[in-house]
């Protein structure tokens, strides 16, 4: 921050923005004209007021924008490789993406979700899911970038992901696709009983937020498309949709539609929290991923895990019961007091509200009406709260404002509906270009909604752009909700298919954003805190080139003594510790991104010379005035030479 | 005359001088506070991120130490024990003796921190980056303000004494009331 050196000047800026503040409020309330474009419209140098952290789908990343503006800041890479970045290409983040199926370079990241410390949105992670190859990864908010990501073993479309508890005691990965639990070699048509349904719970280290599967609740097989978890008080609750509870696995279109009523499924994840501590699970012999980036030594590992603690739901009794709920259903969404229990029945003409009170009181009264596979299912007259009626065709997703109101997306009639909990009547309606999947609202999702804006994200655009050839981008859409109706005010086009998104007020998150990393604490292998280290060293035909870069010079810069045939490692130390002064670095031929090394970071690449040869490298990120000059030469010479090793900086 | 003796004390606690530099790029201005035995950032890292942007135009770097380091807070803790062993022993006159050393020695100080800052911003390095001339065809010149602001290439440098300079300033105006007070406390008695 700026130091103003009187203190008239810094009572005169507070008078300002409380100035501000005020004027703000009067413009909210009962404009009856408004202006769209004044209202995204955020001054250059100013900072917008949220953040929101939009999923890629199958471009496998997470973007953040900025709210009301929609302005892109960053695609963070985290379950596919970024050349720009060098994610999964340099030596220090390949562990990252490394699996019990090897490396895979790529997922289709679905579901952002913030960590909460008593139900309020905390700011310190995200965490989102890989659906493809069942993946968590968790997003460290000081850096904003992808610091952790655990395999989830015996899941397939790790969909009714990545939601958190109250007090991030869990992140909750359940699987769209039942499979044979433990994989094996079958007849696809025994589907029906045989296949397994995991529910993965994983536990959340308050003090440094290190992910550990505590255990997997084996559910029939039933696909589990969304969850979330309860709040308030049904906090030690999770609820997850289920649809194909018909168990079909060929043309589930038509096979999986029949039933009138899929479910709900209720896990009371305390109650089971309590089974595992004491003792009770079964260990099942496992092959799983576990990747680390350390932030020290600025170096991912990976580690197998071999071992998952794994749960039969009716060995707990009490703990798991279904709640009959219409018609496939899709988002399953938990109101702020954590008393309703939204299923969009995506090809029902009704929203079903289930009561968690009712629900309790039918639990209490052991009502049931029958069980699945040995799982009660309670009445759905007994737990339902209310229907809202004909809201629309297709509902996907319910976020809520924290007044009473919820916002649903309807896929089929592309619209944003708004109603009222509690009386289940339609407020407002507004179309979305176009079919809607899902909306968010900050911290939505959460005991504490920011109930300024909607952000409605759409799965086809058509005509809303200029056209760029078939592929067109995807896009999201802004409303303003401060008002009784919904108000478009903003499309911005999106990186990739945004799923789900998850906003938080940006104050709570860019005080602690790190500038830059502390060299002094720089403790990678082959890192180096001072130009004394800098040097080159060969090992057979490994060789390791210990490099430092500051404006605006490579040390060294000229390097003799490489031969054909040799595997060279650039470990490259940005000495900068200034704030936006990266420095990038690639070598001509290299078979592999650039780096981009932050202030104190080191990054690695190898490159294997083909051809004798003095081939240059330089910064590839526009450093400072002198950034044309920042190059250098590596002398390769045939692979029998017997040129020593020398290396230098200026005459 | 004890407060006006130990009030230059917290010249080891509070910085003389500072020098900031102000640039569109710097949103937060890179800063350096000059205390009596040492050069310190303002914000982490200014001093390193100032010797790199210098570097350009071929300043030197600013050293970790200079002897004044040493010799300034030796001045110091010698002129307190005179201003303490005057305070309890002397009269008045030698108040004013006091008061006429500590100018002399404060202003010996700030000629020096005038050469030094002359010196940082004029020997440059004849390989320089990027040279500069003044109109008149000779060498450019980058040091910072002796006092006050002023504009040097991209930069708008300030350079203002700090709480340390004003115990110091308000030690030695103290010796000198209580100079007056000794002398109109004599008089009255006589
Ligand atoms: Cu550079």
């Amino acid at each position: 921050m700026r130091k103003f050196k009187n203190p008239m000047l810094v009572l005169f800026g507070l008078a300002l923005v409380f100035t501000s503040c005020g004027d703000q409020k009067k413009g909210n309330s009962g404009a009856l004209t408004s202006n769209a474009a004044e209202k995204v419209y955020v001054a250059p140098g100013e900072h917008d007021e949220f953040y929101a952290f939009v999923s890629g789908g199958f471009s496998g990343q997470m973007s953040v924008y900025g709210l009301p503006s929609g302005r892109l800041f960053k695609v963070i890479p985290v379950f596919s490789q970024d050349a720009e970045k060098a994610w999964g290409y340099n030596e220090e983040t390949k562990p990252m993406l490394n699996t019990s199926f090897g490396f895979v370079p790529w997922d289709d990241s679905h579901h952002p979700d913030i960590s909460q410390t008593n139900g309020e949105l905390d700011g310190r992670y995200v965490f989102i899911n890989g659906n493809n190859t069942p993946r968590i990864a968790k997003i460290d908010l000081t850096v904003f970038e992808t610091t952790e990501i655990i395999e989830i073993p015996n899941s397939a479309g790790n969909h009714s992901s990545s939601f958190v508890t109250e007090n991030t005691e869990y992140v909750v990965a359940g699987t769209r696709f039942s499979v044979p639990v433990p994989q094996r070699d079958m007849p696809i048509n025994e589907y029906k009983g045989n296949f397994k349904g995991a529910l993965t719970f994983i536990s959340v280290d308050p003090e440094d937020g290190g992910m550990d599967i505590k255990f997997q609740l084996m559910m029939p097989g039933f696909d589990y498309d969304l969850s979330h978890p309860g709040r308030g008080k049904s906090h030690g609750w999770f609820f997850f949709t289920t649809y194909n509870s018909e168990e079909a696995s060929t043309l589930l279109e038509v096979n999986a539609s029949q039933n009138d009523k899929d479910f709900i499924a209720a896990v009371n994840w305390k109650k089971i929290e309590e089974y595992v501590n004491n003792g009770g699970g079964t260990k099942m012999p496992s092959n799983y991923a576990h990747n680390v980036y350390n932030e020290e030594t600025h170096t991912a590992t990976s580690t197998m895990k071999k071992e998952v603690l794994v749960v039969n739901p009716t060995d707990v009794p009490g703990a798991v019961f279904f709640l009959p709920t219409p018609k496939s259903p899709h988002g399953c969404d938990v109101d702020p007091s954590g008393e309703y229990i939204v299923g969009n029945g995506k090809l029902s003409a009704d929203l079903t509200v289930h009561s968690f009170t009712k629900m309790l009181d039918a639990i209490e009264g052991k009502k049931y009406d029958g069980d699945a596979y040995g799982i009660p299912i309670l009445k759905f007259e007994d737990v339902l709260a209310g229907t809202v009626s004909q809201p629309g065709l297709g509902p996907l997703h319910t976020e809520f404002d924290g007044q009473g109101n919820a916002y649903t997306t309807f896929f089929i009639s592309s619209e944003v509906v708004k109603w009222k909990l509690g009386t289940w009547e339609v407020v407002d309606r507004q179309p979305c270009f176009y079919s809607v999947g899902h909306l968010m609202i900050p911290g939505g999702n959460s005991r504490k909604p920011f109930g300024k804006y909607v952000l409605a994200m759409n799965k086809i655009t058509k005509d809303r752009y200029l056209p760029t050839g078939p592929e067109v981008t995807q896009s999201a859409q802004l409303y303003d909700i401060s008002g009784e109706k919904m108000e478009l005010l903003l499309d911005f086009p999106t990186v990739g298919e945004p799923h789900y998104a998850a906003g938080i007020a940006a104050d709570i998150v860019k005080a602690r954003s790190k500038k830059i990393f502390d060299l002094k604490e720089n403790k990678h292998e082959y890192g180096i805190t001072s130009d004394a280290d800098v040097r080159v060293e060969r090992n057979g035909k490994e060789v390791h080139i210990y490099m430092s870069m500051i404006r605006s010079h490579f040390n060294p810069d000229n390097i003799e003594g490489i031969k054909v045939g040799d595997k060279v490692y650039f470990h490259v130390t940005n000495m900068e510790q200034d704030y936006d002064v990266p420095h990038g670095v690639s070598i001509i031929g290299a078979n592999t991104s650039e780096l981009l090394i932050m202030p104190g970071q080191t990054e690695t690449f190898v490159w294997e010379p083909k051809q004798p040869g003095v081939w240059p490298f330089y910064c590839t990120d526009f450093c400072s005035a002198l950034h044309q000059e920042m190059q250098g030469y590596v002398r390769v010479s045939p692979a029998n030479s017997n040129i020593d090793l020398s290396w230098s900086l200026g005459d | 005359m004890v407060l006006a003796a130990l009030l230059p004390l917290l010249l080891f606690v509070f910085p003389l001088w500072k020098i900031t530099l102000e640039a569109p790029q710097y949103p937060t201005p890179l800063g350096m506070y000059i205390y009596i035995n040492d050069f310190a950032d303002a914000n982490p890292h200014d001093i390193k991120n100032i010797n790199l942007m210098n570097h350009y135009v071929g300043m030197k770097y600013i050293p970790d130490a200079i002897p004044e380091f040493k010799i300034f807070p030796i001045g110091i803790i010698i002129t307190t024990v005179i201003g303490l062993i005057i305070a309890l022993k002397a009269n008045h006159k030698w108040f004013l003796y006091w008061f006429i050393m500590m100018v002399m020695v404060s202003t010996a100080g700030l000629i020096d921190f005038y050469i030094w800052e002359h010196d940082y911003g004029h020997d440059l390095d004849p390989k320089a980056i990027m040279k500069f001339t003044n109109p008149d065809g000779s060498v450019m010149g980058f040091q910072p303000p002796f006092f006050g602001s002023k504009d040097i290439l991209n930069f708008t440098a300030h350079s203002y004494p700090q709480l340390g300079a004003y115990c110091l300033g308000g030690g030695i105006a103290l010796g000198l009331v209580a100079y007056f007070f000794g002398k109109k406390e004599k008089t009255l008695k006589a």
